[in-house]
């Protein structure tokens, strides 16, 4: 393997392993469920992303295949689901009318202060 | 005939696709089982999705999708920074964004273009009013965050889809 | 080179595994245990795809892809359960 290909699938492993991390950070340090769903739906996708992205290089020119896309089958999946699962567990949260998911004064700025994290 | 056969020639051409990348496109009796697939799908899933879009610029599709790639790879770069900074700096908002499409599949593909970028997330899509429920991580003002969605997301959609 | 980002890695997604873990026991609510769930999910996703890079063996890419599929349909069916107390209308 070439010392390019090697750097560049190593950054893509460290690079996606951090925003798995940073994802999680959100999510558990993150005061309320909405505010929550930002970290997870974002960051892990990307991270996951980076990492598949590096591993379709890595498997690309092997002995068993010329060219490795499969990778991209779990990547597209992903970026199609993330939002669904989002918009579901945000309507549940609504749902069962958790802190911090009361809609009746959106888009008055007034009111955006409501409920300072911490 | 034709119509008949591929009545949605472009879901067809994903199907095959996909089926292309999962299996690695391994062998040529592969490839024949992904053309059947790409036959008989599309008129199984036709119960569940009666009004196809209609894709009118394939050209502008593609830049959009460029413009998307580079904004979630950038939206992720700011939640990452403000997830672990300080908190008590964020102000999150729900935004209501009024829309001017008004096509059931826009709006969806809309709403999962909002859930993966900048810090906000699609709750709920009013199909009276047409108004898409956002929310957002850090909104200190939201007009700002409305007239961005429209401009950056919708109105290139409402262009590439004609509706 | 590949070895050492390999080895960042695991221990990072490892990290991040451990703060799920914490989301998931602490809660408080249902829908926080289930969006855990999910992102424990995706992240094991990462750890199958480096597992195998490091053994050089694609069979953990059929793992990886039902794990996202399982994940997906798991999350869906949890939240329809919290909405509308019936998964199946």
């Amino acid at each position: 393997m070439s010392p390019l290909r090697e750097t560049l699938i190593a950054a893509l492993i460290v690079l996606g392993a951090l925003f798995v991390l940073l994802g999680s950070i959100g999510l558990a340090r993150l005061p309320d469920f909405l505010t929550r769903l930002h970290g997870p739906t974002k960051a892990t996708t990307v991270g996951v992303g980076a990492i598949l992205l590096a591993s379709a290089i890595f498997f690309s020119g092997s002995e068993s295949s010329a060219i490795s896309l499969h990778e991209l089958a779990i990547l597209l999946f992903l970026f199609i689901t993330a939002p669904v699962t989002a918009h579901l567990l945000a309507k549940a949260a609504l749902h069962r009318q958790l802190p911090g998911t009361d809609v009746a004064d959106a888009e008055t700025p007034a009111n955006d202060k409501r409920e300072a994290p911490d | 005939m034709r119509r008949r056969l591929l009545p949605r020639p472009l879901l067809s051409l994903s199907v095959f696709l996909i089926w292309a990348l999962i299996t690695n496109a391994a062998s040529l009796a592969l490839l024949v089982l992904g053309g059947l697939l790409a036959i008989v799908v599309p008129h199984l899933a036709a119960p569940f999705w009666p009004e196809p879009p209609h894709l009118v610029r394939p050209l502008s599709a593609l830049r959009f999708l460029a413009v998307f790639a580079v904004d979630i790879v950038t939206a992720n770069w700011r939640v990452a920074r403000q997830v672990i900074g300080p908190l008590h700096r964020l102000s999150p908002a729900f935004v209501e964004v009024p829309l001017d499409l008004r096509d059931p599949f826009v709006a969806t593909l809309l709403a999962s273009v909002v859930s993966l970028t900048p810090g906000t997330v699609a709750i709920d899509v009013d199909r009276q009013g047409w108004i898409l429920l956002v929310h957002a991580l850090d909104a200190p003002d939201p007009q700002a965050l409305i007239d961005e969605i429209k401009e950056r997301y919708e109105q290139p959609l409402r262009e590439i889809f004609a509706c | 080179m590949l070895t050492a980002a390999l080895e960042i890695a695991f221990v990072l997604i490892a990290l991040a595994q451990a703060l799920n873990l914490y989301r998931l026991l602490r809660g408080p609510d249902l829908c926080d245990r289930i969006l855990a769930l999910d992102t424990l999910g995706i992240s094991a996703i990462a750890l199958l795809v480096l597992f195998g890079i490091r053994s050089a063996n694609t069979a953990y890419f059929e793992v990886a892809l039902l794990l996202a599929l399982l994940g997906f349909v798991g999350t869906v069916a949890l939240c329809k359960f919290l909405l509308r107390g019936d998964i199946i209308e």
